[in-house]
């Protein structure tokens, strides 16, 4: 038998490889090195410092130094949410992981694949009440998908794979992986990164019932009243063009949550717009009135069905697909369950069309769109520019939109008023563009989740659309952007009131506006100035334009857009909570 | 309605903490848990005894599923089981209470496991209810101290639960 040299050196290698010792933290490195992790947003501290050293001496992982821990989770989030990557944060024991507290909440509720790398205090102090202990294992556990506690160096790239393949497949969502100080830095021997993980408890279901989505389909095509239904679930699987053939085959209406704007195209006229408490009159009649409902990736949040006992009248049919089999029946009483990967569920029910002779009862749906086109025809949408001067919201993310509505963009917002009038008025045609938070509402994700997009698309334009109140939470990463260059646009619609509470106080409580008035505000354009940024100042409709087209030209440039809006301008259609989602004010006239 | 699901999970540290955080956490309630390793060493079995609506039992059994560590669920009720529970009971025993309290035992088929001179441990084994039933035919004020392991239920003739 012949052994070529190739064979000799790579035996060689192989047992190298086998006999090589490691740090733990540089077993860490590899492994994220091994899943393609391209950027880290982290912040040191004593019990992370082997695993930062680690990091100094390595160059394929560009590591993000935020100001805050907070932001470090936000910015991996808004990352994995644009690239449908997994995003991955590292922070110090004790007050690192309690800062990032917020962050995995937030990826937790809306799904998002992320692992989160958390320094914990020696083995051998754990339990001693050290300094900067804290039971990250226990805190995290009610918002994490997993987590882990890694108690030996050996074990360390197991967990690893283990982590990233639990935060990726399946629902995804974020995982925390917590490493001991001395952990990082023990020799151990490494033999290579695993090539497959296998867990006999975790078996993730991606095929959908066969018989189950034939019987969808029958009930589908046989429906009078037709209704797609689709939320954050058909972008986490990236099935936005398996939902546009299905869409266009079958000529049905369709809805995006709130979660799932831009799976399909907002432009397209099947589309109704965004359903739920903010929601368009046809979108929310559709639903109550639909008699077969198709829910893609949709979890029938109490911001999208409004009172359940109202939304239960109409005793209309439901389809429900959903890769978590806990969503389903969760609300409402679900017809035809199908639990499985929506793209693999879309993709054998546009098959099984195909083969199909029956099609869609043309009649029937064309008096369907006929009374949709009557709900149309309400333009509840239609807002009074005003008078003068006065700077309408809705007018300033109009503008954004017929400004960028051909370029490469994506839109991030905080949580309120700005949000709302963001997915109204800006259309999103395509998915991972609109990227917010939807299941926690956290406030202050905004610029942070615009740093995390703009590292990985430098040639996208990256827009923040936020308050005077959001921004203000996590303001601090103006000076991050700088330091990373990541020139991000901030439009902040400033009407000097925490908005959503000032329009619930007027709604529901008789306009005691308490405690939401915010006084004191700072300069933003001296602050945008103070970070090394570009701010500006404007007040008065005719410049809106103008200061975005500006804002534009300065490419390299972040720049803080401070427009101050009518403060007394709110958010409709609105949908108050405890009704049903047809109970709704369409304008201050219904007040 | 009455309802023991047994749980295979994995044997690790943080599992069961998981499993009672779920409950906790969602608003659901425990009557009892008894958990242990098997025959396998890896894998833990777990009977937990609770209440609720059809709907309830239902998204308990689907959140214990999405457990990462959770190998396998049953809601034993669901089909015939058995279910036994452990019941140590400390009894006040003198004079002529200790024949009587001796007559009790064996009626139940409990036995006595420690004598003192004023006391009797009384170990008995069966459903809660038969447990139930012995403490009310004793006498209340005889019981010095109840220990009760909480139902542990396994589902009768070919009904297996394992990998």
């Amino acid at each position: 038998m012949e052994i070529t040299q190739a064979e000799i050196a790579s035996a060689a290698a192989a047992s190298a490889a086998k006999d090589q010792e490691l740090r733990g933290a540089e077993i860490l490195v590899k492994s994220l090195q091994a899943e393609g992790v391209k950027y880290i947003w982290g912040y040191p501290g004593g019990a992370v410092l082997h695993i930062y050293d680690a990091f100094y001496k390595q160059e394929t992982i560009q590591h993000v130094l935020v100001r805050h821990e907070q932001a470090a989770v936000h910015a991996a989030d808004g990352y994995a949410r644009a690239t449908g990557e997994v995003g991955v944060a590292l922070v110090t024991s004790g007050p690192g992981v309690t800062n990032a507290i917020t962050g995995i909440a937030t990826a937790y509720m809306d799904s998002i694949p992320m692992v989160i790398i958390t320094g914990q205090v020696p083995t051998a102090a754990i339990g001693l009440d050290a300094f900067q202990e804290c039971d990250t294992v226990g805190i995290t556990r009610p918002i994490v998908k997993h987590n882990f506690l890694v108690k030996d160096a050996r074990d360390l790239a197991m967990t690893m794979k283990k982590a990233f393949h639990i935060a990726r497949t399946g629902r995804p969502g974020p995982v925390v992986v917590d490493i001991p100080k001395d952990v990082s830095f023990n020799k151990v021997p490494y033999a290579g990164y695993p090539e497959s993980v296998e867990m006999r408890s975790y078996n993730p279901v991606r095929k959908g019932h066969g018989g189950q989505i034939r019987k969808a389909l029958q009930l589908l095509l046989a429906a009078k009243r037709p209704y797609i239904y689709t939320g954050g679930g058909v972008l986490l699987s990236n099935a936005s063009a398996e939902l546009r053939t299905l869409v266009d085959m079958l000529g049905y209406p369709c809805t995006n949550t709130l979660m799932g704007l831009g799976a399909y195209p907002a432009s397209d006229p099947k589309f109704l717009g965004m359903l739920g408490m903010h929601g368009t009159l046809e979108a929310n009649s559709a639903m109550q009135n639909c008699d077969v409902l198709l829910a893609v990736g949709a979890r029938f949040d109490d911001r999208v069905i409004g009172n359940p006992k109202h939304f239960a009248q109409n005793e209309r049919k439901i389809i429900h697909i959903d890769i978590d089999p806990s969503s389903i029946s969760k609300r409402v009483k679900v017809d035809i369950p199908i639990v499985g990967d929506v793209k693999d569920v879309l993709t054998e029910m546009i098959a099984m069309i195909k083969e199909s002779t029956v099609k869609p009862d043309a009649d029937a749906l064309g008096a369907w769109w006929d009374t949709i086109a009557g709900w149309r025809k309400r333009d509840c949408l239609k807002y009074d520019h005003g008078k003068n001067d006065v700077i309408k919201p809705q007018y300033v993310v109009e503008t954004l939109w017929n400004m960028t509505k051909d370029a490469d963009t994506y839109v991030t917002s905080d949580v309120g008023q700005h949000q709302m009038w963001a997915a109204q008025y800006y259309r999103f045609d395509e998915p991972r563009r609109w990227i917010n938070s939807g299941g926690l509402g956290t406030m202050g994700v905004g610029i942070p989740y615009a740093m995390g997009i703009k590292l990985a698309k430098p040639d996208s334009e990256v827009y923040c659309i936020t308050g005077e109140g959001s921004v203000q939470m996590c303001i601090q990463e103006l000076s991050t952007c700088l330091q990373y260059n990541t020139p991000i646009k901030i439009v902040s619609l400033n009407n000097r009131y925490l908005g959503m509470v000032r329009q619930w106080q007027e709604m529901e409580y008789e306009g005691r506006y308490s405690h939401s008035y915010m006084d004191a505000l700072p300069n933003f354009v001296k602050l945008a100035e103070a970070y090394g940024h570009v701010g500006m100042l404007i007040e008065r409709a005719q410049d809106v334009e103008p200061a975005l087209r500006e804002a534009r030209k300065l490419k390299d440039r972040t720049v803080f857009m401070d427009f101050r809006t009518d403060p007394t301008e709110n958010v409709f259609p609105m949908v108050k909570a405890g009704k049903g989602i047809t109970e709704m004010l369409l304008g201050s006239e219904d007040l | 309605m009455k309802h023991i699901i047994a749980v295979l999970l994995e044997n690790e540290a943080g599992a069961l903490s998981r499993v009672v955080g779920l409950f906790s956490a969602r608003g659901y309630n425990i009557e009892s848990l008894t958990v242990a390793p098997t025959e396998d060493p890896s894998l833990s079995r777990m009977t937990i005894q609770t209440h609720g609506s059809d709907e309830v039992i239902e998204q308990i059994t689907k959140h214990l599923n999405r457990l990462i560590e959770v190998v396998k669920v049953v809601d034993l009720t669901e089909g015939a089981y058995t279910e036994r529970e452990l019941m140590m009971v400390k009894v006040r025993a003198v004079g002529k209470e200790r024949e009587e309290m001796k007559r009790m035992v064996d009626i139940f088929r409990g036995r006595i496991i420690d004598v003192t001179d004023k006391s009797y441990t009384i170990e008995l084994t069966g459903d809660q209810a038969k447990n139930d039933a012995f403490l009310q035919a004793i006498e209340r004020g005889a019981i010095l101290e109840t220990v009760r392991t909480g139902s542990s239920g396994i589902g009768r003739g070919e009904r297996i639960l394992r990998v």
